[in-house]
């Protein structure tokens, strides 16, 4: 009685061989998107330069070399061959600076995302899967915190927390947290009416393993694809926030505090507040552009064929 | 000469495993006021060929064919322009989902009033009257009223009727109707199929059906291709298709069909065909 | 005869409330109004309608999924208590649902083992080892594998897909199984075995069947009797060689005549029509 339908293509058996098939799947779709492969590689390139900072930095963050002090790129007239991308005010080098610097993009991206992503996804989950009042007192007060311009909420609650690289990571992940909410919300009351949630429930499922096991799995392609883009706006945001000296403290090699730094250098040396500021742009767009990829290849939607 | 004539059409897409063949060497012809039906069941291709000649396949699609033949002119080779001019006009098409292909934000009166402004340039006082003849014809109550409908103000089997009336609104000399009644319930589909019948003789067009319901083919259909994953398996007019199938897969689509029923279980389609077009000697249906 | 009947409803009862706007009062919408009938251990009993006739709304409330709003639902000659939380775990077993859209109602997270082994898991205690192989010999009788226990629902066609829910739905042993259109989102070739794989489900763990369809020709072919439904009443309650014969209400014949006719005589009887109106011309 075999369907005749089944595919004479050999279907793989073992678990390893599906998942490779999945992630071979995967990566066809995401490698349609040249900007997406771009972006992953520039990433991957960022992860590393995190991770082996200590050696591949020419110098320490914080040395501060008197004698070189606001030299300029080493192409240009009077650069230093030590100071590849020159030194700042107080003649610390940027390049090693800069490096240093990914490694707190990154921890400020992981750490934003990670907490308003669960934070997220457990109100959502509740909101969506529960209706009724529950989901009104949680949306307008998602609203409330969305009618704030992100950056003016964080400001005013790190001014309450007192200004900290974690109380401004803390306060950025609050005010992404709505857009999981939101998403989370609308992923889970689509995904709700579907007839594989009434047969988990005709089979005796209670309202935890509804939520956690059989709706939330569903869900995380749209999850996925927002946690990436907030990752660059954790990034950015953090950067503005040391740019207004209430996010990372000097004299930490954090981008956006190495501008706020170099702020009154902007018309004498250019170089103080070009690289980091590149440094930013070439992150975010990065991370945006793979983000794109992503949900090419994880939102059925927009597959073709 | 055929209204329109295929030969050899092939229609491939990228997927991660490789190139898909939706459509494999297909070829067919369709004369003047014929029926012909292609039937077959998903994956089969017959939507596909038939998007193929509408040119409303994505870009990934490769298509290939010896000839595409409309009127005796190749429609591969005409420009993207003269090509729009000939789709919606002379050869017209209708969906499955008649309240998904209709534009929810415009009403149905604007939508078949901008087929007849395009196609035909007549001006707002003509098209307001051609737009309520038109509905008229196909059978909508108050035409006058129901143009200032929008398509969720209507049930389904009125959106096709009007999708129906704008395939219908310059006088195609081809229409290719992809699952018309699938979507709908069964006297809405005898509605639905009656309408497009008594049209297809009224006007005289070449009428190309696709569907999957055998009912629907024994109750519409001049001539019939029966596909099957992108090959098609048999071609015959509709009595002999039935009387006498000649491939191994009509044969087990007909017997499979519950009112074919004999015994107290039913013949499978895998019972007598092994994927293999050919009829085998010593297996008869 | 009573002690035979595996279901029975008397006067169900199903309204929905649309909630008003602003400026619109509530309005309620009758979905099923007063329906009763019996049906004996072993039979296959056909709802026929078409969309919105509340057939799939009767469906819902015979599985327990929607609470009716009055009426009586007797299962195995028992009374059930609808209401929410009322419902006791042995009754739930008794009934199970097999629906229409195979590719809506598999999990697509999760491995076709989890799925049958689910409602082991959470019903009873049995070990990991055992509930495997129960659902490895579940997917055997429904005409799969073994080797498809850890593939996931979006490597089978709409057929397979099928028959793993219908697995699914036997895994507790119910007694009473509701079918909503189990086969008209399938092929007719794939059709044809789904229909022969519930027939020799039927015979081998003697099941009753609720089988809500709008196909005719299946209704004919897998009813023992049949029940017409038009605007949440029922119209039509006989067996089937009763109302297939001798329909008595006028919306029975309607459906009959508008059923697509595939035999010969129609075929010759259309082309003469058609040829004689031609010559006519």
């Amino acid at each position: 009685m075999a369907d005749i339908m089944v595919d004479k293509a050999p279907e793989p058996v073992s678990s390893a061989a599906l998942r490779r098939q999945m992630l071979k799947e995967f990566w066809f779709y995401f490698s349609e998107n040249r900007g997406a492969v771009i972006g992953l590689f520039v990433f991957l390139l960022l992860v590393v330069v995190a991770v082996l900072a200590p050696l591949i930095a020419p110098h320490s963050p914080f040395e501060q070399y008197r004698d070189a002090v606001l030299v300029p790129p080493i192409w240009t007239e009077g650069g230093r061959a030590g100071y590849l991308l020159g030194t700042d005010p107080v003649g610390r080098d940027i390049l090693s600076r800069l490096i240093y610097g990914a490694q707190y993009s990154l921890f400020i991206g992981v750490f934003v995302t990670t907490l308003s992503l669960t934070g997220g996804i457990l109100v959502g989950l509740i909101a969506g899967y529960y209706r009724g009042w529950v989901d009104t007192v949680i949306m307008r007060l998602m609203d409330i915190i969305l009618a704030f311009p992100s950056l003016l909420l964080a400001l005013v609650l790190v001014a309450i927390l007192g200004p900290s690289l974690t109380n401004g990571m803390i306060a950025i992940a609050l005010t992404l947290q709505p857009h999981f909410v939101r998403l989370t919300r609308a992923a889970v009351m689509a995904e709700k009416t579907r007839d594989y949630v009434t047969a988990a429930r005709l089979a005796g499922a209670g309202p935890l393993r509804l939520m956690f096991r059989t709706i939330l799995p569903n869900c995380t392609a749209p999850l996925i694809v927002q946690a990436t883009l907030s990752f660059s706006n954790a990034i950015l945001d953090a950067a503005a926030l040391g740019f207004l000296g209430m996010g990372a403290q000097p004299p930490a090699p954090e981008w956006g505090t190495m501008l706020a730094e170099a702020r009154e250098f902007i018309l004498r040396a250019w170089w103080v507040v070009t690289f980091p500021g590149l440094a930013i742009l070439i992150t975010v767009l990065a991370i945006n552009l793979m983000g794109d990829g992503l949900r090419d290849a994880l939102d059925p939607k927009l597959k073709r064929s | 000469m055929a209204l329109l004539q295929i030969d050899n059409l092939t229609v491939e897409f990228e997927t991660a495993t490789g190139w898909f063949k939706a459509v494999d060497g297909v070829s067919m012809s369709v004369e003047k006021g014929e029926v012909l039906a292609i039937v077959g069941e998903s994956g089969s291709g017959k939507s596909v060929a038939m998007l193929a000649v509408m040119g409303l396949l994505p870009w990934t699609a490769k298509i290939t064919a010896d000839q595409m033949l409309f009127e005796g002119r190749d429609i591969q080779k005409i420009s993207p322009a003269e090509r729009r001019k000939l789709i919606g006009k002379d050869i017209a098409m209708i969906f499955q989902e008649p309240i998904a292909s209709l534009n929810p934000c415009f009403t149905v009166g604007f939508q078949i009033e901008e087929v007849l402004r395009i196609h035909l340039g007549l001006d707002k006082k003509e098209r307001r009257a051609r737009a309520i003849e038109l509905f008229k014809q196909v059978g909508l109550p108050n035409p006058e009223e129901r143009l200032n409908h929008f398509p969720h103000q209507m049930s389904g089997g009125q959106c096709q009727r009007v999708m129906i009336a704008i395939a219908i609104a310059c006088n195609p000399k081809l229409l290719i109707a992809d699952e018309p009644t699938t979507a709908l319930d069964v006297t809405i589909q005898k509605q639905i199929l009656d309408l497009i019948m008594s049209l297809q003789a009224k006007n005289g067009m070449g009428l190309i059906m696709i569907t999957h319901d055998m009912g629907v083919v024994a109750e519409t259909a001049d001539r019939v291709v029966v596909q099957y994953k992108g090959r098609k398996m048999e071609e015959a007019d509709v009595l002999s298709l039935f009387e006498s199938p000649k491939s191994n897969y009509t044969k087990a689509l007909l017997a499979a069909l519950p009112e074919n029923a004999t015994g107290d279980r039913l013949t499978t389609v895998s019972a007598f065909f092994d994927g293999n077009p050919e009829p085998t000697p010593g297996v008869s249906a | 005869m009573t002690e035979n009947t595996m279901l029975e409803v008397r006067d169900i009862k199903r309204d929905y409330e649309l909630p008003g706007g602003l400026f619109k009062p509530k309005k309620i919408i009758h979905a099923v109004k007063g329906v009763s009938f019996k049906l004996e251990r072993g039979k296959t009993l056909a709802i026929v309608g078409e969309s919105g006739c509340g057939k799939s709304t009767l469906a819902r409330m015979i599985t327990f999924i929607d609470e009716p709003t009055s009426g009586d639902l007797l299962i195995d000659g028992k009374k059930v208590d609808t209401r929410p939380g009322h419902l006791t775990q042995e009754m739930r077993q008794k009934v199970q649902i097999v629906f229409q859209n195979p590719y809506g109602s598999l999990n697509p997270r999760q491995k076709i083992g989890d799925v049958l082994g689910e409602p082991l898991a959470i019903n009873t205690g049995m070990s990991a080892e055992e509930r495997r192989h129960r659902a490895n010999e579940m997917l055997k009788k429904v005409g799969l594998g073994p080797e498809h226990y850890n593939r996931y629902p979006h490597m089978f066609s709409g057929g397979q897909r099928q028959r793993i829910a219908i697995a699914r739905a036997l895994m507790m042993n119910p007694k009473l199984l509701v079918l909503d259109e189990p086969v008209s989102a399938l092929d007719l070739s794939v059709q044809a075995q789904v229909l022969n794989l519930l027939a020799d489900l039927q015979d081998e763990f003697g099941l009753t069947y609720v089988f809500i369809s709008h196909d005719l020709s299946v209704v004919r072919y897998i009813a023992d009797e049949v029940m017409v439904m038009y605007f949440g009443e029922a119209v039509e309650y006989g067996t089937r060689d009763e109302v297939f014969s001798d329909p008595k209400h006028e919306y029975t014949r309607t459906l009959f005549a508008a059923t697509p006719r595939a035999d010969i005589e129609s075929i010759r009887a259309r082309i003469a029509r058609k040829n004689a109106a031609k010559a006519v011309a």
